[in-house]
């Protein structure tokens, strides 16, 4: 038969992550997320095993996001001041599977919001909904070090996934959770040798390689996506070759870098050849969604609930192996 | 698959007689696998032997043009499983369906806003490439779409219909604009190989099993034509998928010459965001021509720009000219940007410096087309290269001040910069998005 002669069988495969953890597991989710564990390329089904499907994160911010396109605004503004009802209005109509909190408003220049204000929001969410959690730092490494081991420990048992330790200053998050029973992402600009060596570091430190999740650094469609493309192709055929090093489950930032893109912003009236403003926008944070699924993304980080709830449909057929 | 020196040397006489102008039989065979030299050469090769080393130098996956003159295609002859091994040769053809039994007028507009669907993206026009006309009723209607699709469009053209006198009457209008024939089933296989042959055109040839499309393909193969182009029909995405990687992994990996085709799927879904997902998941994943159904600007912009990424020379990045550029109403007053010669990197700075209204000079320094931490990392982007541009570019003469922006990662360099350059140095935002706030600044 051409497909048995077209089949391949991969040795490795990708290490499996639990996220959240629900009142029998120490936590109080009342659901949890589990990815990784495929034994082939994305998709091909008739080469090995595809445990879980991709999921849906939304981002949520602690402070009200000031900089974002008129499209995102008319669908979210309403609970931009209230990051729970931001949180549950993403969970209960559109069903994302995660929430992706970013503490940006901790950042010095955008508010420094204290320890104790992300500590108190991030167990209000924790009480408000049942999802598993991400919490991202504001990406300054002295503030994050502050904010994000608090906020680790206020969430301790909930088996949480914190990002993101880079490859000159992850000692402090990885101790962080470590000690408070959480997953960790691993953030290396577009490199695969970075990805790597970043693993590495954070396995010699006594954490689990099943507890780490790689952001590759994605790009938005037409803002050189084919590099973290074709970074993702070259981890996922080697993890499936064996490398346990990079064998682990991907988060792509694809919500937020496509919202950055001309394409996705500009109105109708300065681009009237790109067509209608609205599509436009949802189809660039659609399109850079669903093609890092093709190259092994596990987790996407989204934002416009249209563009959400096209792209959980379009997961919801790629897992129909009929 | 090319054959190694030695494996040709096996099939060669082996008598030494020279008459190739080489020493050796082996000698020759060595330069044959180099391509230095023809087989011609060789007077004494038997005919048996000369049949299997042409087929071994073929392609595994053949090059297929549909269309003519400027706006030929050109698909297939693809060598590799992933981008990063070499690149994707011949990006995805795009095309749009229409149906004959359109209005007149609809007919006109849709041909008109389709060829009008092209783009410009960082220094390249993006556009789309193919018009298939699909046969829904009556067949002199269809001839009729075909002419005038051929007198107001000069994109390719897929002719679809499984009516072989209407396609007759379509090829004695357009033949010799080579358009592509959809499709070839195993009902009508002999008919329409005939067909293809007689107007001497491009046809698909459509089964759902990939034993049945190798059995037809090798049937056509032997009746004579040699321009074909497979199709696994309708179905799942996910099926999809696997039909496009495993054939691509037959024609490359198994040899298998029967599949060596270049591929097309046709994706029709009323709902716009569905259909440009799952075109946009064949153009990534091996689909050498993608059919659609919605005319969309916003669609069809998507779709080209993720088929220019995918396609992109993975070891040749996208450059513009290394030299001063002028945004806006410049003035002497205006600041001055330093960046890399990369077109992303350009577009991107591009983009934020337009955006923010502020008339400015960006003076692309040339990397190689590397990105700045790159070019940075790589002794491309020092405080040397940066001052000999400031010289060569005649920035210095177009402004009354000596002050240069620098982007924030290389902030360190700023002192040696100064130094060698003789400018002020004023370190930037890290990311082209802080550049309108900073410029504001200034
Ligand atoms: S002409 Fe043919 S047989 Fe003679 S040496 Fe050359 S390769 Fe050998």
């Amino acid at each position: 038969m051409l497909k048995e002669l077209a089949q391949e069988k991969w040795s490795g495969k990708i290490n499996s992550i639990n996220i959240g953890a629900t009142k029998e597991e120490g936590g109080s989710r009342t659901s949890v997320v589990k990815i990784g564990g495929q034994a082939t390329l994305p998709f091909i089904f008739n080469d090995g095993d595809i445990p879980h499907r991709p999921v849906i994160a939304a981002e949520v911010w602690d402070i009200a996001p000031n900089d974002w396109s008129s499209t995102l605004n008319s669908e979210l503004e309403d609970v931009y001041s209230d990051p729970v009802s931001w949180s549950k209005k993403l969970i209960d109509e559109f069903k994302v599977d995660l929430i992706c909190l970013k503490l940006q408003g901790a950042h010095p220049d955008l508010g420094d919001r204290t320890p104790t204000q992300e500590v108190k929001l991030v167990k209000d969410i924790i009480s408000n909904v049942g999802v598993p959690l991400i919490v991202i730092g504001c990406g300054d490494d002295s503030k994050d070090n502050l904010i994000l081991p608090a906020c680790t420990e206020a969430t301790k048992g909930e088996k949480c996934l914190f990002g993101s330790a880079v490859q000159d200053n992850y000692k402090t998050l990885v101790a962080a959770c470590q000690a408070d029973g959480h997953n960790i992402i691993a953030e290396s600009p577009i490199d695969i040798n970075i990805a790597k060596q970043l693993n590495i570091l954070i396995h010699e430190m006594g954490f689990g390689l099943d507890k780490i999740v790689i952001n590759p650094t994605v790009g938005a469609l037409g803002y050189g996506l084919e590099y973290a493309y074709s970074i993702m192709e070259r981890a996922r055929l080697a993890a499936l070759t064996g490398d346990k090093m990079v064998a682990q489950p991907f988060i792509c930032f694809s919500g937020p870098e496509a919202w950055r893109a001309k394409e996705a912003k500009a109105s109708i009236e300065e681009h009237p050849e790109w067509g209608k403003e609205l599509e436009r926008g949802v189809i660039w944070e659609v399109l850079t969604s669903a093609t890092f699924l093709q190259s092994g993304a596990d987790i996407l980080v989204m934002r416009h609930p249209k563009a959400i709830s096209t792209v959980k449909g379009y997961i919801t057929k790629l897992m129909e192996i009929k | 698959m090319a054959l190694s020196g030695l494996d040709i040397y096996k099939l060669l006489p082996k008598t030494n007689c020279r008459k190739c102008g080489y020493s050796t039989c082996l000698a020759f065979a060595m330069a044959l696998a180099k391509k230095q030299v023809v087989l011609d050469k060789c007077p004494s090769i038997n005919p048996e032997v000369k049949g299997t080393l042409e087929q071994a130098s073929l392609p595994p996956i053949r090059l297929v043009t549909i269309g003519v003159g400027d706006n030929k295609v050109d698909v297939g002859n693809e060598t590799v499983m992933f981008r990063h091994e070499e690149k994707f040769h011949h990006p995805t053809a795009i095309g749009f369906i229409i149906d004959s039994n359109v209005g007149d007028a609809d007919f006109e507009n849709k041909i008109k806003l389709i060829d009008s669907l092209n783009f410009e993206r960082v220094g390249q026009v993006i556009k789309v490439n193919l018009i298939a006309l699909r046969q829904s009723g009556d067949s002199t209607d269809f001839v009729d779409k075909v002419r005038k699709v051929s007198e107001l469009s000069s994109l390719a053209l897929v002719l679809m219909s499984s009516d072989i006198e209407a396609l007759k009457g379509a090829l004695e209008i357009c033949s010799k604009q080579k358009p592509l024939i959809y499709a070839a089933t195993e009902q009508n296989i002999s008919d329409f190989v005939g067909l293809a042959k007689t107007y001497s055109v491009p046809l698909v040839i459509c089964a759902d099993e990939l034993e049945k499309i190798e059995e037809l393909s090798q049937k056509a193969n032997q009746e004579g034509l040699a321009d074909i182009v497979l199709d696994t029909g309708i179905k799942s995405i996910t099926k999809k998928i696997e039909d496009l990687t495993y054939l691509r992994r037959l024609s490359l990996k198994k040899k298998k010459r029967s599949l060596g085709y270049p591929i097309v799927a046709l994706v029709e879904n009323d709902d716009p965001f569905q259909e440009a997902i799952e075109a946009g998941t064949y153009i990534s994943k091996y689909a050498s021509i993608v059919l659609i159904k919605t005319v969309e600007s916003w669609q069809t912009l998507a779709l080209l720009t993720l088929r220019q990424n995918i396609y992109t020379d993975p070891q040749k990045p996208l450059q513009v000219e290394a030299k001063a550029y002028s945004i806006g109403q410049v003035t002497e007053q205006s600041p001055v940007m330093v960046t890399t010669n990369f077109s992303l990197t350009y577009y991107t700075v591009l983009g934020e410096v337009e955006a923010s209204k502020i008339p400015s000079y960006i003076l692309c320094v040339d990397t190689e087309g590397m990105s700045v931490l790159t070019a940075w990392a790589a002794e491309k982007f020092t405080p040397e290269k940066i001052s000999d541009s400031l010289n060569k570019s005649g920035i210095k003469d177009k402004v009354n001040h000596k002050r240069i922006i620098i982007p924030g990662y290389v902030s360190v360099m700023s002192g040696d910069l100064e130094e060698k350059s003789g400018c002020e140095i004023i370190v930037g935002p890290k990311e082209a998005s802080g550049l309108p706030s900073f410029l504001k600044k200034i």
